[in-house]
């Protein structure tokens, strides 16, 4: 038999690197954003992105205006809170996140005038320092979903060679549009951020990256790109191919660098910083204004919403604000989600507030949310073919109900990120991605990383 | 919200693929529809009986060992149905009814239901009967019928694969080849591609079975890592043994139930790897067990046991080729993993 190269079979045979093909049901994409009027009531959570939790730093009976800070942390991985209507704190107290959580919030009720706090002014920035500080205090986090807090990621650590910023407009999610309405509505304030970005952090090169079922958005931003202010020609707007999960982090960094983010690792490992396309639209007007983020858009969309579209909102509204904002609902829905249908979190209720890293308000009746009564296995292999990271998830599953640790440590389970790759395309109806947490689980009960 | 109405919450994704277990089996069972036609055309109306008593008694089986261990039914994933059929395929059209019944209650019950259903059983249930079948009833199992003369009583002749085995491989391959041809002991080329040989009901008509094997790969059913490398290996093997003999080659592969098995039985899930790695090197050892057999054992056919065989070594060849996942350290030592499990 002739020498067989195993890899250029494997390459021939396996279609792509894992990841699927899922409906966009973009159905808000070329409505505008509308600008919902404000509540009069808003509920400031003191938890609204990875890390430590803010603490209250107003109390009941003061008066505060929009981009006051109502809440802080002296914690590094942490991002300020602030008012985003001017008006009265009626309340300092505990209430439920969409995720079931609890968490100290701050309401303040409405004046109606949209006071602005007079101590805003633009920030002066000139190196990476002040730029990090001025992140943080404008309380930006990742507007994409994660909500990590923005300025940790910009304080690129000193001994690692950064040289590529990645700005993530792929947008895989289904249904959630915000990122190409930012695109679009926004492509000034895209472009002033990225070279305000690329100033100040030496970035050899950045990339844009787009999925290709955005041609609007790709020729936007390419006019911006190859026009004559990006005098370096150091900005590359890159067209990936539709294919979720293509926006996830990691998936971002290989297929615009083809870097490998090793395991337990950030893309700053490989020299990269991703950030979100929203976030760096945000940069750039905060640099201009100093108004913190106090709104953002959010896509209102599934098919019980009578009316659905993108709206811009104060952070810490009534989700059934934004709904009633939308039409209301067409029928009563079966399953509400805070976030897109691969990623986002089902909710209990809509009374619970808007949170910064809020993209989508999903609402579905029983037919739209498809749901497969759970059978068994037949090892067919699809959500390992799915799998962007290249895990099995059944026998993580397997090994997670025998509470082995260390084979599941072996097995990669810490690489998963749940993206649901796996149990969308398990023909058994397996919850997958539930199996993948109560894994990790069992690998944080054992102390093993 | 208001008081009464009751959102459901679940784990992520909210969002399903359309495909099910029983749409995959579905498909399963409608690339085999050629090649089942096929037999009953090549073998006549007994064939067809054959083939139902296969699938009824598999779907009863089925049906009443869910009962008997108190479990849920599971007929309606049709993989009961596939069982039956490719057990129906992989008997001669001779074969007495009551056998049929047998080798489905080994197929469902024994090998199948006892380790837990669909996806639990270590054995492709279809292979394991026919190899019990084999073993128990030999002479029943091993009169093939000539083509066109169905019935217990008619004319039992060899298969392709027994006048092949006779063949002296230390001789002049080609010279004897022609002699076979023409004495008219082989089958013409036509007649092997479309089925008319003696053999067992579904392995007879290569184009039918690779019809339906085209239909399952374009509808990601199966992948062509398995069948693709088996059928190489038997070709590559087969290609040396005879001194690079390609007719010897091609009636090699089309002779006995390679096509079947490679695309039909080798590839059953749960009896196979997952990773592609793991499926290519799955492919090679069915392809060199089968070669040996058929070359150096005393059999003339070695699919089934070959299959069989490495159905066992299944989860030993999973950890093998356990696959690297994304962002993997490499530790400096890295271990050469060999291919080939045989």
């Amino acid at each position: 038999m002739g020498k067989i190269k195993p890899d250029a079979i494997l390459k021939a045979v396996r279609k792509g690197k894992g990841g699927i093909l899922v409906a966009h049901n973009k159905i808000t994409a070329e409505k505008e954003t509308v600008r919902m009027p404000d509540p009069e009531i808003v509920t400031l959570p003191m938890l609204q992105h990875i890390g430590a939790p803010c603490t209250p730093t107003v109390k009941k009976g003061d008066y505060v205006a929009i981009g006051q800070v109502v809440g802080d942390s002296d914690k590094y991985v942490s991002a300020p809170i602030h008012a985003s209507v001017s008006g009265k704190v009626i309340a300092v107290q505990d209430v439920k996140l969409a995720n079931g959580k609890m968490a100290p919030a701050v309401t303040i009720e409405s004046d109606g005038e949209r006071k602005l706090f007079e101590g805003i002014e633009p920030p002066k920035v000139t190196n990476k320092g002040e730029l990090v500080k001025a992140i943080r205090a404008s309380g930006l986090v990742g507007l994409g979903g994660a909500g990590f807090p923005s300025h940790v990621k910009l304080n690129t650590p000193e001994d690692k060679d950064i040289d590529t910023l990645i700005v993530n407009a792929a947008e895989c999610e289904p249904y959630i549009t915000v990122d190409y309405r930012e695109c679009i509505e926004n492509s000034w304030n895209i472009m002033s951020g990225v070279f305000a970005l690329q100033e100040l952090l030496g970035f050899k090169k950045v990339i844009i990256a787009v999925e290709d079922n955005k041609p609007e958005a790709i020729k936007i931003l390419k006019e911006i790109a190859d026009s004559d202010i990006d005098h370096g020609n150091a900005v590359r707007l890159m067209t990936l191919k539709s294919r979720y999960p293509q926006g996830a982090e990691k998936m971002m960094v290989l297929s615009a660098t083809g870097r490998k983010v090793p395991e337990g690792g950030l893309p700053s490992d490989v020299g990269c910083v991703v950030m979100n396309v929203a976030s760096v639209a945000f940069v750039a007007r905060y640099l201009k204004t100093g108004i913190p983020l106090t709104s953002r858009s959010v896509t209102v969309s599934g098919n019980c919403i009578v009316n659905p579209m993108n709206v811009r909102v104060p952070v810490g509204t009534e989700l059934q604000k934004i709904i009633d904002f939308c039409g209301g609902f067409t029928e009563q829905p079966y399953k509400i989600l805070s976030g897109g249908p691969m990623m986002g979190t089902a909710v209990t209720g809509t009374d619970v507030p808007l949170l910064k890293s809020n993209n989508a308000i999903l609402a579905f009746s029983k037919n739209g949310a498809r749901i497969k009564p759970e059978r068994d296995c037949i090892r067919c292999g699809r959500c390992h073919a799915a799998c962007p990271m290249s895990l099995i998830p059944t026998q993580i599953e397997k090994y997670a109900s025998l509470g082995d640790a260390e084979a599941l440590k072996k097995l990669g389970t810490s690489v998963c990120m749940e993206c649901g790759s796996c149990a969308y395309s398990c023909p058994a109806g397996k919850p997958l991605v539930q199996h993948m947490r109560l894994a990790k689980d069992v690998m944080r009960k054992a102390g093993i990383k | 919200m208001s008081e009464k109405n009751i959102l459901t919450v679940s784990a992520s994704p909210h969002t399903k693929s359309p495909g099910t277990v029983t749409g995959i089996m579905l498909d399963v069972i409608i690339s085999l529809i050629p090649a089942a036609f096929a037999g009953v055309a090549v073998f006549g109306a007994r064939a067809a009986l054959v083939i139902a008593v296969c699938i009824v008694s598999c779907v009863l089986f089925e049906f009443l060992s869910r009962k008997i261990m108190k479990r849920s039914s599971s007929i309606g994933d049709l993989s009961a149905v596939v069982t039956g059929l490719l057990l129906a395929f992989n008997l001669p059209v001779s074969i007495p009814i009551w056998m049929c019944i047998v080798g489905s209650l080994v197929a469902i019950v024994v090998v199948k239901q006892m380790f837990g259903g669909i996806g639990h059983n270590f054995a492709n249930p279809a292979i394991t009967a026919r190899i019990v079948l084999l073993v128990s009833f030999a002479s029943a199992m091993t009169g093939f019928s000539a083509p066109g003369s169905s019935g217990v009583d008619t004319i039992t002749t060899a298969t392709p694969l027994s006048h092949l085995s006779a063949i002296d491989l230390s001789g002049n391959v080609s010279s004897q080849m022609g002699a076979l041809l023409v004495d008219g002991d082989l089958p013409s080329f036509f007649n092997m591609l479309f089925g008319v040989r003696a053999g067992c009901i579904g392995e007879v008509c290569s184009v039918a079975l690779i019809l339906g094997a085209v239909y399952l790969i374009l509808r990601g059913v199966i992948s062509i890592a398995i069948p693709g490398s088996y059928i190489l290996t038997v070709a590559a093997f087969m290609l040396i043994a005879s001194g690079f003999d390609i007719t010897f080659t091609i009636y090699e592969i089309l002779g006995g139930g390679l096509i079947l098995g490679a695309f039909f039985m080798a590839t059953d899930y749960s009896t196979s790897p997952i990773n592609t790695k793991g499926k290519i090197v799955f492919g090679i050892g069915c392809g060199i067990l089968t070669s040996v057999i058929r070359l150096f054992g005393s059999l003339p056919e070695g699919v089934s046991y070959s299959i069989l065989l490495m159905n066992i070594a299944t989860p030993l060849i999973e950890k093998l080729t356990a696959p690297a996942y994304f962002g993997f350290i490499k530790e400096k030592k890295t271990k050469k993993k060999e291919e080939g499990a045989a």
